[in-house]
């Protein structure tokens, strides 16, 4: 009992990172209809963001100190950070200390910035392309972006620690009655998979209660006669396609100490979203956050010593082979409606 | 007995009764029409003819065979072609392409690996394309993509595609939709002149009385999923329920 | 000649000219010169350039003709590697019986995969065939230790138990790969003046079988087999309601090019005999998804340019590095060459994949029909320019 719901909350932090990907990628399909290649990408580069706010907060000037001596007998030279002789030595080292947070804020502006000059730059030409151009465009513009950022940060991951506060593990196992540390789980996992929840339903309040997410949603259903009503939906995708864009670097943002960043990590979670989109059904929100979770869930059990000597690898295809067998039976995924992206 | 035979049946979509209990008999080499109102089940009633549905219950048969629970292509080769509302031909290719296909199928069945002779060295094949064009008159294309044609010529092609299998019945989905009243009545010759050529029966669904009545030999009134009435064109006209049922809201 | 029309002949008299002299064609400039370094003909370069060839000849099959986008093939290369690497462990050192284990194997791997994966379209069967293919990665690297080697990669060792021919040779190394005797490896070098030209036997060995290769994918785009999988591209609601099964017709292709990726892999492990599951990666399959776009797919000889185009210039570009660039740009002021070397920067050595994602996404953007149709335009262009009133006339027919 206390492995199963380790293996539960293993996969949630995982399941989470999936469920924000594969609801931003099937936002733009289901709203634009575009199929979007590049948004693992983005998802790096929220990773990434990270990485730049907390090497901007670690930039430092160097003090040369003539009453101390280092270990050749020069003066020694003391480094600083611009931020704690600004804030002063606590508030500074707390600031540095809370950059992965902090980078939340950092982030969205760029992710809508990135979301809105890739839409308009580039998607919005592809509109009316096939799907086929649709995946190489964005495919190349993901290997664009990725060389990008390994030109800049190397092609090493980069550790970006989350704060203090949040290092060490909670015992589920105690609270919920079973010995101690048999059900043990990192703070920060914990912080993630709340953020994912909180981005997860702020993305479906905003769809359900404001008038635009009311045209948006009456746009994945029937676009044709949406636009028909004299609503600009152009300029509503354009927004769309930010707010996907800053749903999968908040993912990115807060994932930065779970895996450190690497420049390649989008390609690798992009793979497995598209599974998870698939498996929830092209264009359905609920099916595409289900199926992350599930998606997420099953990995984590399949990796289980047990389950692993009793089906050999099982681990490692386990979604895939989920993904196979709902496409051949359940075409449409768990959620997915009839009509979209059949022929 | 006639060489399509369809009987009771029933198609629901959900809670919406697309067709109830329809019986129709198509005899051999007549003009057969389906007339009715706007949601009268006609398009349901011919994706039941094709393949593309599966009646909830009843029976279609061809020739004393039945043609439920087979693909598409099964169908078309038991002799049943079928031309689209809007023309479907393949706009890839060329004329001549296009006018090949139906009689490789024709000829060599619903799969054949010809992977390493030329295509344009069967000549036989060429050969019944290119007299297949003349009679559509359309020899002069040949060579011609097809996505750049008028939608008149598009009609023909697809006319074209389906006779070259020499099909023993040949179905219309409202053939003249969305054309110009010229194309409409060169429409209207090509059909009467494959009527008297041609050793073939035709079903067609059609809105455009004009077309109707030029064609058919008999027709068949639909309403609200279910056979009105089934009679000759001239009993038709005066028929009052169909007045009422149809003709009556333009007449 | 050979069932070919007289446009198709001497296309395939063209590769032909291209591959058999391309020892002299790759290496224009003299050793030793500063642009020695643009030279590209060396054994190991030239192989890659058919063996890729190849691998995207048989792509376009599947892709130019049926429009299916498969982004798994590289399972296909993979598989065909590890089969030909056990066949030189087990067998002989000759590459015949590899290559021909290669192609049966892949092809097999290709029945399964797209009989499954066919049942769907679209972005559906990317995605499938996505998952394949990384799902035969993982269990390589995995579980499937056993025949892959895991992490390392398949390679002979001096125990291999070869039924025919001996483990280790005389003097106590591993025996190189050959044909009937003829070592894949022996190469004729020429000098002539500065220029040193390289013959090598394993180079003419992939030439020789991407020229069948080609010559098959002329007959398969010409026959009436080719014609049903455009038109499956073209309209299958059409296809079907013409008598026509179009599945049957996609499983032909899809194995078909399986067996191209298994033919390519083969030839690549009978080159360099060794096997490791980064060749399946998917990363891997996009590159020869790579390499039929930028060529131009759906024509005959894009795939070739395509592949020859980024395997050539992703050594070139590899190879140059800041020294260089301050060597081309020392003409200008200081400032400005470094300047203008920091702006290149980016884009060389191990920036090629930039430079290489960028020209990808030029070409989908505005040349759809990639190398081919650009050198169409340009031809036209051309043309236009020496008779300039009759193209004008021309190209404006009455609507």
């Amino acid at each position: 009992m206390d492995a199963f719901i380790l293996q539960i909350l293993n996969g949630l932090d995982k399941g989470s990172a999936y469920a924000l990907i594969a609801l931003g990628l099937t936002l733009i399909f289901g709203t634009l209809g575009v199929v979007n290649f590049a948004h693992g990408a983005l998802f790096m580069i929220g990773a990434f963001c990270s990485v730049t706010l907390s090497k901007l907060l670690n930039l430092s000037y160097e003090v040369v100190d003539p009453t101390k001596k280092d270990f050749l007998g020069r003066p020694l030279v003391e480094k600083h950070t611009y931020i704690e002789s600004w804030f002063g030595p606590e508030t500074g080292a707390a600031i540095i200390d809370w950059s992965v947070p902090l980078a939340i804020l950092f982030s969205i502006p760029i992710m809508i910035g990135i979301g809105f000059v890739m839409e308009r730059g580039l998607i919005k030409h592809f509109y009316k392309r096939p799907h086929a151009d649709q995946i190489l465009v964005t495919f190349g513009l993901a290997i664009v972006l990725q060389e990008i950022v390994k030109y800049f940060y190397g092609a090493n991951p980069i550790p970006t620690p989350a704060p203090a506060a949040f290092t060490g593990s909670f015992d589920f196992g105690t609270m919920l009655g079973f010995d101690p540390n048999t059900v043990i789980y990192p703070y920060w996992r914990l912080v993630y998979f709340s953020f994912a929840a909180l981005i997860i339903g702020a993305v479906f309040a905003f769809l359900q209660f404001t008038t635009f997410g009311m045209v948006v949603r009456a746009g994945m259903a029937d676009r044709e006669t949406v636009g028909l009503l004299g609503i600009n939906i152009d300029k509503r995708f354009t927004i769309m396609f930010g707010l996907a864009a800053a749903v999968a670097g908040l993912a990115g943002v807060m994932y930065a100490p779970i895996n450190s960043p690497n420049y390649h990590m989008g390609m690798d979670f992009l793979v497995l979203s598209f599974v998870v989109v698939v498996v929830g059904g092209m264009g359905s929100l609920p099916g595409a956050v289900a199926a992350g979770f599930l998606l997420g869930i099953l990995e984590s059990f399949a990796s289980m010593n047990e389950i692993k000597s009793l089906i050999p690898g099982i681990d490692q295809i386990i979604i895939y082979l989920v993904a196979i067998i709902i496409l051949l039976t359940r075409p449409r995924g768990l959620m997915g409606r009839k009509g979209v992206m059949e022929d | 007995m006639g060489i399509l035979e369809v009987k009771g049946v029933n198609k629901r979509f959900g809670g919406l009764q697309a067709l109830g209990n329809v019986n129709l008999s198509v005899r051999e080499n007549t003009v057969h029409a389906i007339i009715g109102p706007n949601g009268a089940g006609k398009s349901t009633l011919l994706n039941c003819l094709v393949g593309k549905l599966i009646p909830d219950t009843g029976s279609v048969m061809f020739d004393g065979n039945s043609v439920l629970g087979r693909q598409p292509h099964e169908i078309n080769q038991m002799g049943i072609s079928r031309v689209f509302q809007t023309p479907e031909i393949f706009g890839d290719l060329t004329v001549m392409e296009n006018m090949m296909i139906p009689i490789f199928a024709k000829r060599d069945g619903a799969f054949r690996m010809h992977a390493v002779g030329n295509m344009m060295s069967e000549k036989d094949i060429v050969e019944a394309a290119e007299k297949m064009l003349v009679d559509m008159n359309m020899a002069d294309k040949r060579n011609m993509h097809t996505a750049s044609m008028s939608r008149g010529d598009k009609r023909r092609l697809e006319i074209g595609m389906c006779l070259a299998q020499e099909p023993r019945l040949l179905l219309l989905d409202e053939p003249t939709a969305g054309m110009a009243r010229a194309d409409t009545n060169n429409t209207i010759d090509l059909l009467k002149q494959i009527k008297a050529e041609r050793d073939i029966t035709i079903a067609i669904i059609e809105h455009d009385m004009h077309v109707v009545f030029s064609l058919a030999d008999r027709i068949t009134v639909l309403a609200q999923g279910t056979p009105l009435v089934e009679d000759d064109p001239q009993n038709i006209k005066g028929n009052p329920k169909v007045r009422e049922a149809y003709l009556g809201e333009s007449a | 000649m050979l069932g070919l029309n007289k446009k198709d002949a001497t296309l395939l008299l063209l590769v032909a000219i291209l591959a058999l002299c391309a020892p002299f064609i790759l290496n224009p400039f003299p050793e030793g010169s500063a642009l020695a370094q643009f030279n590209a003909g060396y054994p190991d370069l030239m192989q890659r350039f058919v063996i890729f060839g190849i691998f995207a000849i048989g792509f376009n099959i599947l892709f130019g003709l049926t429009g299916y986008l498969s982004f798994g093939h590289a399972a296909f290369l993979g598989v065909g590697s590890y089969s030909a690497v056990w066949m030189f462990k087990l067998l002989s050192m000759n590459v015949i019986p590899a290559i021909i284990l290669s192609m049966i194997v892949s092809g097999l791997f290709a029945v399964v995969i797209g009989f499954v994966s066919l049942r769907r379209s679209g972005i559906y069967f990317s995605i499938l065939t996505l998952a394949f293919a990384q799902m035969s990665f993982n269990l390589a690297y995995s579980v499937l230790t056993p025949i892959t080697n895991g992490e390392t990669g398949l390679q002979l060792t001096l125990n291999d138990p070869r039924i025919l021919g001996e483990s280790a040779t005389a003097d106590g190394s591993i025996p190189v790969t050959n044909l009937f005797g003829l070592e894949m490896r022996s190469t004729f070098q020429m000098d002539v003046g500065a220029w040193l030209f390289q013959f090598n036997v394993g180079y003419y060995l992939c030439a020789f079988i991407m020229l069948l290769a080609f010559y098959l994918s002329l007959r398969i785009f010409r026959s009436p087999f080719g014609m049903m999988l455009r038109a499956v591209k073209s309209n299958q609601q059409r296809m079907r309601y013409t008598g026509l099964n179009p599945r049957p017709y996609t499983l032909a292709a899809f194995v078909i090019s399986g067996m191209y990726a298994g033919l390519a892999g083969g030839l690549m492990a009978s080159m360099d005999p060794l096997a490791g599951a980064e060749r399946m990666q998917w990363t891997a399959s996009g590159e020869v998804v790579l390499m039929t776009i930028l060529g131009g797919a759906g024509t005959l000889i894009g795939p070739v340019l395509g592949a020859g185009f980024i395997k050539y210039f992703e050594n070139i570009f590899s190879k140059i590095n800041d020294n260089v660039l301050h060597g081309w740009f020392s003409f200008m002021p200081d400032g400005l060459e470094d300047f203008v070397v920091g702006i290149v920067h980016p884009f060389i050595g191990k920036g090629w994949h930039l430079t290489l994602g960028i020209l990808f996404m030029l070409v989908v953007i505005f040349l759809p029909g990639g190398l081919v149709e650009g050198g169409q335009r340009i031809a036209r262009a051309l043309r236009k320019d020496k008779s300039d009133d009759k193209s004008n006339a021309k190209s404006n027919p009455a609507e």
